[in-house]
């Protein structure tokens, strides 16, 4: 799984740490349409309604996510651009 | 999807009909997050309500009506923080200044969670291009003008957000 994190190489990083709802779901959905088709966005958040809602705001949009993890108490996202 | 074109994006209607600054999170909450999902958003702006539209906020939290409302305090420790005072509703209601200190409280509150403020949230909407729907007769009733209201609101009455609302995937009254 650990060479898997390796390969996703993102475009843009984005940082929502100490950001509550709705702001993680608004932030990334600006930074979204700064990139083209295809890029990769690296969201970070601290907000634990953020794994539900990234991925309902993914189902939404299109957008997919391609991997999701936790890391020091910080969720991290890879989003790719549709 | 809207029910006449099903190649139309998904339509959130929403009636936003308090004033207080408690209220006025949920509306503005629910349409920002819509629109980050590309959702199409309409607020009808109604009754007290209408007061979100004027360009200067002054919102408040009313502990009238909220029996129970806990309050957090969000200066000390975090164990201190995370207690919910409940204080009540008589104590809230006949002290003098109540409101203010509860409004302080909760701004400092939110502040320190991260949370938006309203005048960030509804900035988010128009940049979304939320529609704002004001109430016309709610103006007229209360002797406000057009031009008390930020430039963007579009004044119309009941049948004109029906319309829009029947057209929309989802439907709530705040």
């Amino acid at each position: 799984m650990a060479d898997l994190i390796d390969v996703i190489k993102e475009d843009q990083v984005l940082d929502c740490s100490g950001m509550s709802c709705p702001l993680p779901v608004v932030k990334t959905s600006k930074a979204m349409k700064e990139l083209q088709s295809g890029q990769v966005l690296k969201m970070v958040a601290t907000d634990p309604g953020a794994p539900p809602d990234m991925e309902a705001w993914s189902r939404q949009t299109g957008n997919e996510l391609l991997r999701s993890m936790t890391e020091d108490g910080k969720f991290i996202f890879y989003f790719k651009k549709k | 999807m809207s029910k006449s074109d099903p190649n139309a994006p998904k339509r959130l209607a929403l009636i936003a009909s308090k004033g207080t600054l408690d209220w006025a999170y949920p509306p503005f909450i629910l349409a920002t997050a819509a629109g980050a999902m590309g959702w199409e958003v309409g607020i009808f702006f109604t009754f007290f309500g209408l007061n979100l539209l004027k360009p200067k906020l002054t919102t408040q939290v009313s502990p009238l009506g909220n029996p129970a409302m806990p309050m957090k305090m969000p200066f000390g420790p975090e164990g201190f923080q995370n207690i919910n005072w409940p204080l009540p509703n008589i104590m809230m209601a006949n002290i003098p200044g109540f409101e203010a200190l509860a409004t302080g409280l909760m701004k400092q509150t939110f502040h320190n969670k991260g949370v938006a403020t309203i005048e960030e949230m509804r900035q988010m909407c128009l940049d979304t291009d939320v529609r704002m729907f004001g109430c016309q007769m709610t103006m007229d009733v209360f002797g406000f003008k057009r031009e008390d209201f930020i430039k963007e609101t579009e004044f119309c009455g009941a049948a004109t957000f029906l319309e829009y609302a029947a057209e929309a995937d989802v439907q709530l009254f705040i």
